[in-house]
């Protein structure tokens, strides 16, 4: 408990800072406008380290507590409260913000207070989804989200943003309606819309089975999940690249906290049951995944599916204990949770990385099909060297954070399915031939075209960028400790919560 | 005396229209300006005298005529409330189109006096008068442009629709009144509930279950709902802007009121036969509305069949009938009514001299060429669509809360489907509004800064709505379900 409200400051610095700057920044010189924007991402993520500072990692439940009436005639609460789970992400989102704003220095020229304004604003919605522990006001900021998401991929996307925009926004609202509809549900039980009051409440199977589905829809599609991940690609290829980069390193991650924090301690005995389901679609979508992500043409759509690929690995890494015959609380289960969550944090670094490289190199051509492109090596040696390391992270590179993640999922699976295992590391395979094989077309071989000789090399402001993401990268590649630490009280909680189950 | 101040404010709101209408006729040609202050005066003080009149628990006067309840109070302090907004959006277009007549004031509060009515009625007679007095303004409301084709067109069709809707209600009521000897909704419900309990003490069930159907289909009538739609989208269309405006907001407020005090109050008893066709209503209206609204061009058109799927919605929380079911139903009303005044304002303000602005393409371009506005269309049309934190959502919300908490599982689940049906083409209009270039003859923004002052406002308080909405709840909880 510390005297600042911290929390609330983490979540309405940024709307109330990207609200001054929607109004105030029309008037204003654009280099004011960018300055102001980047002073508050940077304020908000001091404040963030605040919460790191004052959290005490022994402990498994709930801090930063604020809890105050909202709606009395419904019990709904503002509630909000962080654990180990929610922590990392939360932190995820203040630094990606700053690079985001950042990257957009010189790639967006228009309309550029609106462009910051709905950055601020969307990350200050996403630190509410990560924060809240009321389930209503968890879906209030699950929702708004989508309004910024939907102008910022509209307004500054691609040729086809308007059909990306729309499919994005309705297949997200479309399976957030059923946890709407499971939520009021689960009030008509219990009388409470508290997230931990939910965890409590007893339900019978079918019951639990029926909730599982319902909010799997929310977070299937969220995350996204073989089949319903359709949405994906063509949102990434259309939003601009600070959308890119929200959405990869943010946004997906929503929908594995969402397994996390609503389906696996709502549903438990429901998860057991429907556990094989999910392992099925998530290795679905590594293996076969991987492979549509081989043959295509359009680099930022390869990073697209190649994330689908990877966020196979976390719903692999979540429900796998439910094949357990040891049960949740064995230590294969623990072991492939804990790596769905470093693979959480380290996708959010790598992808983001990839699509800030994509970008740079947009920005000089204006293209993003590989074929314009080859030789880059020749005339952006320092650009190359930087993608290199981030490639190498993204198929999974030992000593790199992507390495961590995949191997402790490959490890808990192992001890429990050895041949789901062996599907599973397939993707090692995989994940390194599209990888490498962008980076063979783009990097190397003969310069391509006159345009790409003139290529400049990445500028400062890039540099710094795609540096403290690779430091990141390396960082947790090498010493993913304190992350694990961080999360592992909340992890045994929720296991053992999972495996004691809630059959009244 | 006690009895008189009852109807307080209608009779401060009944001696301003006469006032109005003298004002107009003496003053109104040289300074139209005078006949609009007069009737925002006149409203204010009838808002005054509501707000001095709420009663600590229900009265009845007027030998059961009138029932002056919380509830009351609170809808007719909103009716006035939003009567205010609407003649201040109707002045602006009316007078930039140079129509703007003295009846136009005269007229709207008469139909202000009607839905007032509606709201205290404890008499099936009452009742029907009020939505009379409503209806037959509301034709004439329609018909203001009399040189318009296409607006007397429409004039001609609500009326002749609408008078069949009142004769089936007015054919509902006289069998009610057969079967149970009473108007008064109080005895109508007593005789039922008693009859209920022994058999033979009513004079005939089968006269009493034909006549709630012909009521419910005189009240689905004047709801809008499907299959009872058809005058909808013709007369939005057809109707001066100002007007439909008038039409999508105000009397849906009467509407909750009327269907409340004889669903859930007279007829009350009767839940378990009701239920059953409003479930079929609703989701029709819901399915049928939202995809019809797809295929629409006209921005009129598309707010009416927006508006059936809505009015399908405030029908399930009906649906509930308990007192918390009819205050989501009330909730949803009121927010209805306040977002839809300020959907239909944003057709006025894009709308100017000899162009009426009523084709989604002409929206194209807004959120670049005026950021406020293209701001608070954000809030207004994905209140609409029902996305948080907006206050659309809450009573979606609401609303769906009840048919859980009631068993109805099923038709929760086909709600929120067709809500995600209708966001569709809410996010469509905001599409053309920000990721579409406007075309070289597209009208510019047009409206002036009063305008525009009330407009923000309007939507503002929609804003202010969707993160607050625990007041309002509490309200309509506390009017419904003490």
């Amino acid at each position: 408990m510390s005297a600042l409200p911290l929390l609330t400051l983490t979540v309405w610095l940024p709307i109330v800072g990207g609200l001054w700057i929607l109004f105030a920044g029309a008037q204003a010189p654009v280099a004011a406008v960018r300055n102001d924007a980047l002073l508050i991402a940077v304020a908000t993520f001091v404040v963030s380290l605040g919460l790191l500072l004052g959290f005490d990692a022994s402990a498994a439940d709930y801090q930063f507590v604020e809890r105050t009436t909202w709606i009395s005639a419904f019990n709904i609460e503002y509630f909000l409260g962080i654990d180990g789970l929610s922590l990392p992400l939360i932190l995820l989102t203040t630094l990606i913000s700053i690079l985001v704003v950042l990257a957009a220095w010189q790639s967006v020229g228009e309309r550029v207070h609106q462009y910051l304004a709905a950055f601020l604003i969307l990350e200050g919605l996403m630190v509410g989804v990560f924060a809240a522990l009321d389930a209503i006001l968890f879906y209030l900021f699950f929702e708004a989200m989508l309004v910024p998401m939907f102008l910022i991929i509209g307004i500054w996307g691609g040729p086809r943003r308007v059909y990306a925009t729309i499919k994005f926004f309705l297949y997200t609202f479309l399976g957030s309606v059923f946890m709407l509809v499971s939520l009021l549900y689960l009030y008509a039980q219990g009388g409470s819309f508290a997230i931990p009051d939910l965890h409590a409440l007893p339900l019978p199977l079918d019951v639990q089975k029926l909730l599982f589905l319902a909010f799997f829809a929310a977070f299937a599609i969220k995350i996204p999940m073989w089949p319903v991940h359709t949405w994906l690609p063509d949102a990434h290829v259309e939003a601009p690249t600070g959308g890119s980069v929200v959405l990869a390193a943010v946004m997906l991650k929503i929908g594995g906290y969402g397994f996390l924090r609503f389906s696996l301690p709502i549903a438990p005995d429901g998860s057991t049951a429907m556990a094989m389901f999910v392992v099925v679609l998530s290795l679905v979508a590594v293996v076969y995944i991987g492979f549509v992500a081989l043959v295509q043409t359009d680099m930022k759509k390869l990073i697209a599916y190649s994330s689908i690929s990877h966020m196979g690995f976390v719903t692999l890494g979540f429900f796998i204990g439910g094949l357990a015959s040891a049960g949740w609380s064995s230590e294969g289960s623990a072991l492939a949770l804990e790596g769905g969550m470093v693979q959480m944090i380290s996708h959010g670094f790598i992808s983001g990385a990839m699509f800030l490289c994509i970008g740079v190199l947009y920005d000089r051509l204006h293209s993003r099909e590989i074929a314009t492109y080859g030789g880059v090596a020749s005339s952006m040696p320092h650009f190359s060297a930087l993608l290199l390391v981030f490639a190498m992270a993204n198929c999974g590179l030992p000593a790199t954070s992507g390495f961590v993640g995949e191997f402790l999922v490959i490890l808990g699976t192992f001890q429990i399915a050895p041949a789901l295992a062996a599907t599973a590391a397939l993707t090692l395979i995989i994940g390194a031939a599209y990888t490498l094989w962008l980076y063979k077309r783009v990097v190397f071989g003969e310069v391509r075209s006159e345009a790409v000789r003139l290529l400049e090399d990445v500028t400062g402001r890039e540099k710094f960028v795609l540096w403290v993401l690779l430091a990141m990268v390396l960082g947790f590649g090498v010493w993913p400790n304190p992350l694990l630490e961080l999360m592992h009280p909340a992890v045994e909680t929720l296991l053992e919560h999972v495996e004691q189950g809630k059959l009244p | 005396m006690s009895e008189l101040t009852t109807i307080l404010p209608e009779l401060a709101l009944l001696t301003a229209a006469c006032v109005v209408l003298l004002v107009d006729v003496y003053r109104g040609a040289a300074s139209p300006d005078v006949t609009f202050f007069a009737t925002i005066l006149g409203l204010l003080v009838a808002l005054g005298c509501t707000v001095a009149v709420f009663p600590e628990s229900p009265q009845v006067a007027f030998a059961g005529n009138v029932i002056h309840d919380p509830m009351s109070v609170v809808l007719r302090a909103l009716i006035l409330a939003f009567g205010v907004f609407m003649f201040a959006y109707g002045r602006d277009y009316f007078a930039r189109t140079s129509t703007l007549k003295g009846e136009y004031f005269v007229l709207g509060m008469l139909a202000l006096l009607g839905a007032m009515l509606i709201t205290v009625g404890g008499n099936l007679l009452l009742l029907y008068l009020g939505l009379e007095l409503l209806s037959l303004s509301m034709y004439a409301l329609v018909a203001l442009e009399r040189d318009s084709s296409s607006a007397s067109e429409a004039a001609i069709k609500y009326f002749v629709l609408g008078a069949l809707a009142s004769g089936l209600l007015l054919y509902g009521m006289s069998m009610i009144y057969g079967a149970t000897g009473s108007l008064d909704l109080g005895v109508i419900a007593q005789t039922i509930r008693a009859g209920a309990g022994s058999e033979g003490a009513l004079a005939n069930p089968q006269v009493l279950s034909f006549g709630m159907v012909f009521i419910v289909i005189g009240l689905a009538f004047k709801l809008g709902v499907v299959p009872f739609h058809m005058w909808v989208p013709d007369v939005y269309e057809g109707a001066p802007t100002p007007v439909t405006l008038f039409i999508g907001s105000i009397p849906k407020l009467a509407a909750f009121a009327l269907a409340f005090r004889l669903l859930g109050q007279g007829l009350g008893p009767m839940a378990d036969q009701w239920q059953s066709i409003l479930y079929a209503l609703a989701v029709l209206s819901m399915v049928l509305g939202n995809l019809v609204a797809i295929a629409q061009t006209n921005i009129k058109r598309m707010l009416a069949y927006s508006t059936i799927s809505h009015m399908g919605f405030l029908l399930i929380g009906f649906l509930a009938a308990t007192g918390a079911g009819y205050a989501s139903a009330m909730f949803y009303a009121v927010v209805y009514a306040l977002t839809s005044l300020a959907a239909f304002a944003f057709v006025i303000l894009i709308s100017h001299r000899g162009r009426e602005g009523d084709r989604i393409v002409d929206f194209a371009g807004l959120g670049r060429r005026a950021p406020w506005f293209g701001f608070l269309a954000i809030v207004v049309f994905f209140s609409l669509a029902g996305v948080p934190p907006f206050p659309g959502f809450w009573a979606k919300w609401f609303v769906l809360k009840e048919t859980v908490d009631s068993g109805f599982m099923n038709l929760a689940v086909i709600a929120v489907l067709s809500s995600v049906v209708g966001a569709f083409y809410y996010l469509n209009l905001l599409k053309v509004m920000f990721f579409d270039e406007p075309a070289p003859d597209t009208p510019v923004v047009g409206a002036g800064a009063d305008f525009r002052l009330v407009l923000s406002v309007n939507s503002l308080l929609l804003l202010a709505l969707g993160l607050l909405p625990g007041l309002l709840m509490q309200v309509c909880v506390n009017v419904l379900a003490p």
